[in-house]
């Protein structure tokens, strides 16, 4: 079977990688399964080490499993590598692809070249993505002088050069700031959406942006998917009752007459700080309010009334991923980053004697 | 969620997206294809025209670099015209045949070709492994083939204007008169030389990115004694065996010796082949080196898969 019709954007099954490595090997991936539907937002979530990368190496052909095989719309990774490279782009966070002596434009000409575009057409998509990426100042500016943003943005517009069906995005916000991110975010964000099946697939060890991103997230560590689903999901999974923040204007009796409450687990007043120092004072009650299910407030909004109170704000508190995480790898999420970092490739120095035009930056 | 493969709704045919439609979006929209499984599908002629465009985007930004850097050209001129003028001074003191002043000035000119080889060819693609390029040309969907050979196209336009430049100035400062009977043998010779120099630059490429570090200080260490026997600044003939040996093994040493041949005909025997036989040397060499190259290519990428080392691991 080779790229039928119905097949998913991306079937892992069973997918095992050792690298050989002294003093003893490492094993990057312990058997990971994996469907993503075409047009899906998927994310991968997890610490440094977890094998996302190693994950992506596999998906986008550049590294064989040590056992198990992997479909992308179909194709199989291990011989089919010509017609994903068709369908497929990927980019990296602190990518420093391409030729410092290059202009921007130059650059992402030259990797049209590389996609399958024509002379004329890959000068026209570069300016056309050049504008879209916001990149128009830099256009001829020297690859070796852009700024980190600007460099992830130039990285983008080569990824997207080829409308990739399928995009693999190595934690595409590193190393980036708040803004720079954001419009990194909304750039993905964006181009997906202006072709239904376009499928995203995104690494990231940011809670808050696999929670904005990603209609589906994996939380891997160790090799191992240690839970998959929605967003929501996930959260549901460590959430056993619901939470709420209830603010009135008074309560007469205190907050232990709503405690009696069928299902009412407790009703305790919390600290009464607003949130804005600027804000009128007001003579608010606040209540944390812990239900065994969602159902019970409409209880605890009927009593109210008897109580004379009104609701002056009501929200309920969601945990973060990061409690979901917590509850399944049993630890927090950057405890562990030196494990991972010690594995330095010494660098070959540039001691060529002869000078090289096209490596200077 | 909407089915894979189904265009935009509302996007006519061709893919212009609609007049309103912001120009970011245009530019997301980009040329949408029927179906993933419809792009993957390259025409024989999609590729043909993927790996001719890749030659091309290869060799770009050399071109361009020789535009930009005009610094390092009049470096990488002027170290070869020195080794040059050194030699000529020295068989001028001596009294040597005026040709011999002729063989240094190619063995210069040829140079630029050599040094380009080996350090632009061979320790080019270890180098871009480095950088992360190496891996997003194997992402890509050309033939990596169509890289090395750019690299190569790239590379012998650079190279060219440091050779003719080199040539010019030492005809003329140091007189050297060429006799030239067949013109097109010359060139043809001239040509196959530069197939065989860069496909023996292709091979090492993959070799280089296998075996990293010790495939580069192998190099350094090969180069001098590739420049003596090869004869660069005397006719290699003299060495007799090893002579003969640097002909049948280095493309430098018989296509020096082969175009000396051919652009000093009055010189008398040399005591090696006759041009036509070393031209032919060189045409299987080039047909070798370059078959060597591609099977290099395809099991360095396999192994490389296997190994995972087509990447740096600290990006
Ligand atoms: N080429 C290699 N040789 C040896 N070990 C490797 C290699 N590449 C990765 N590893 C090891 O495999 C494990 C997974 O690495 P990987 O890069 O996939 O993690 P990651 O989830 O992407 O981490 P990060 O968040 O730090 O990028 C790590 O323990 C790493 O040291
Ligand atoms: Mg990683």
């Amino acid at each position: 079977m080779s790229g039928s019709i119905q097949a998913p954007a991306i079937d892992a099954r069973g997918i095992t990688r050792v690298y050989k490595a002294k003093p003893k090997d490492v094993t990057a991936l312990a058997g990971i399964d994996l469907e993503v539907a075409p047009g899906e937002f998927f994310g991968l979530l997890g610490p440094n080490g977890a094998g996302k990368t190693t994950l992506i190496k596999i998906l986008t052909t550049l590294l064989l499993p040590s056992a198990g095989t992997a479909r992308i719309f179909g194709f199989d990774v291990a011989t089919e590598t010509r017609k994903i490279r068709r369908i497929m782009n990927m980019v990296a966070g602190g990518e420093q692809s391409g030729y410092g002596i290059l202009e921007a434009r130059e650059q992402l000409w030259m990797f049209s070249q590389f996609y399958g575009l024509g002379a004329r057409e890959g000068w026209r998509r570069v300016d056309e993505l050049i504008d879209a990426v916001g990149l128009a100042e830099q256009r001829n500016q020297r690859v070796s002088t852009l700024s980190t943003g600007q460099r992830q943005k130039m990285n983008f517009a080569r990824g997207l050069l080829n409308d990739p069906w399928v995009f693999f995005l190595d934690e595409p916000t590193l190393g980036l700031d708040v803004s720079a991110a954001r419009s990194v975010r909304e750039l993905i964000v964006g181009w997906r959406a202006a072709v239904p099946g376009r499928t995203v697939l995104l690494t990231t060890h940011y809670m808050a942006e696999a929670d904005e991103l990603c209609e589906r997230i994996a939380i891997v560590d160790r090799g191992r998917i240690l839970a998959i689903g929605s967003p929501a999901e996930l959260k549901r999974r460590v959430q056993r009752e619901s939470i709420f923040r209830l603010e009135l204007d008074r309560l007469a009796g205190g907050p232990g007459g709503l405690a009696r409450l069928p299902g009412v687990v407790s009703a305790v007043a919390a600290l009464n700080a607003p949130a804005d120092p600027d804000a009128p004072v007001r003579q608010a009650v606040v209540i944390n309010l812990v239900l065994r299910e969602d159902s019970a407030l409409a209880g605890v909004v009927a009593a109210l009334d008897g109580l004379g109170a009104h609701i002056v704000a009501l929200a309920k508190s969601e945990p973060s991923l990061e409690d979901v995480f917590v509850e399944l790898v049993g630890r927090g999420f950057d405890d562990n980053e030196e494990a991972a970092r010690s594995n330095e490739v010494p660098v070959e120095p540039h001691e060529a004697g002869q000078p090289d035009p096209e490596e200077k930056r | 969620m909407a089915a894979p493969g189904v265009a935009q709704p509302g996007l006519p045919a061709g893919g212009s997206p609609p007049p309103s439609a912001a120009p970011g979006l245009r530019a997301f929209v980009g040329r949408p294809t029927a179906s993933p499984q419809a792009a993957a599908n390259w025409t024989p002629r999609q590729v043909w025209a993927n790996n001719l465009h890749s030659i091309v985007g290869r060799a770009y930004p050399r071109v361009r670099g020789l535009t930009r850097e005009p610094s390092w050209i009049v470096f990488q001129m002027l170290l070869p015209f020195l080794t040059t003028s050194s030699f000529v001074f020295v068989y001028r003191a001596l009294d040597a045949p005026a040709a011999y002043i002729g063989f240094v000035v190619i063995g210069g000119a040829m140079t630029a070709f050599w040094l380009n080889v080996v350090w632009m060819m061979a320790a080019q693609l270890y180098w871009e492994k480095d950088q992360g390029n190496l891996e997003l040309y194997f992402a890509a969907p050309m033939n990596v083939m169509s890289v090395l050979i750019g690299m190569a196209v790239g590379g012998l336009v650079m190279s060219s204007t440091r050779a003719v430049a080199i040539l010019f100035i030492a005809t003329f400062v140091f007189g050297v008169s060429f006799s030239i009977s067949q013109w097109g043998l010359l060139i043809a010779v001239f040509i196959l030389t530069l197939a065989a120099l860069y496909g023996f630059g292709m091979m090492l490429a993959s070799l280089f990115v296998m075996w990293g570090r010790e495939a580069f200080h192998l190099t350094q260490l090969m180069t001098e004694p590739v420049y003596f026997v090869s004869g660069l600044n005397f006719p290699v003939g003299r060495l007799g065996f090893i002579g003969a040996l640097a002909i049948a093994l280095i493309p430098l040493a018989v296509g020096l010796d082969a175009m000396r041949q051919l652009a000093f005909v009055s010189t008398g025997p040399t005591g090696t082949p006759e041009p036509w036989i070393e031209a032919l040397i060189l045409v299987a060499m080039t047909v070798v080196f370059i078959g060597l190259a591609r099977w290099l290519l395809h099991s360095m990428e396999e192994r490389a898969r296997r190994e995972g080392r087509l990447t740096v691991r600290w990006r």
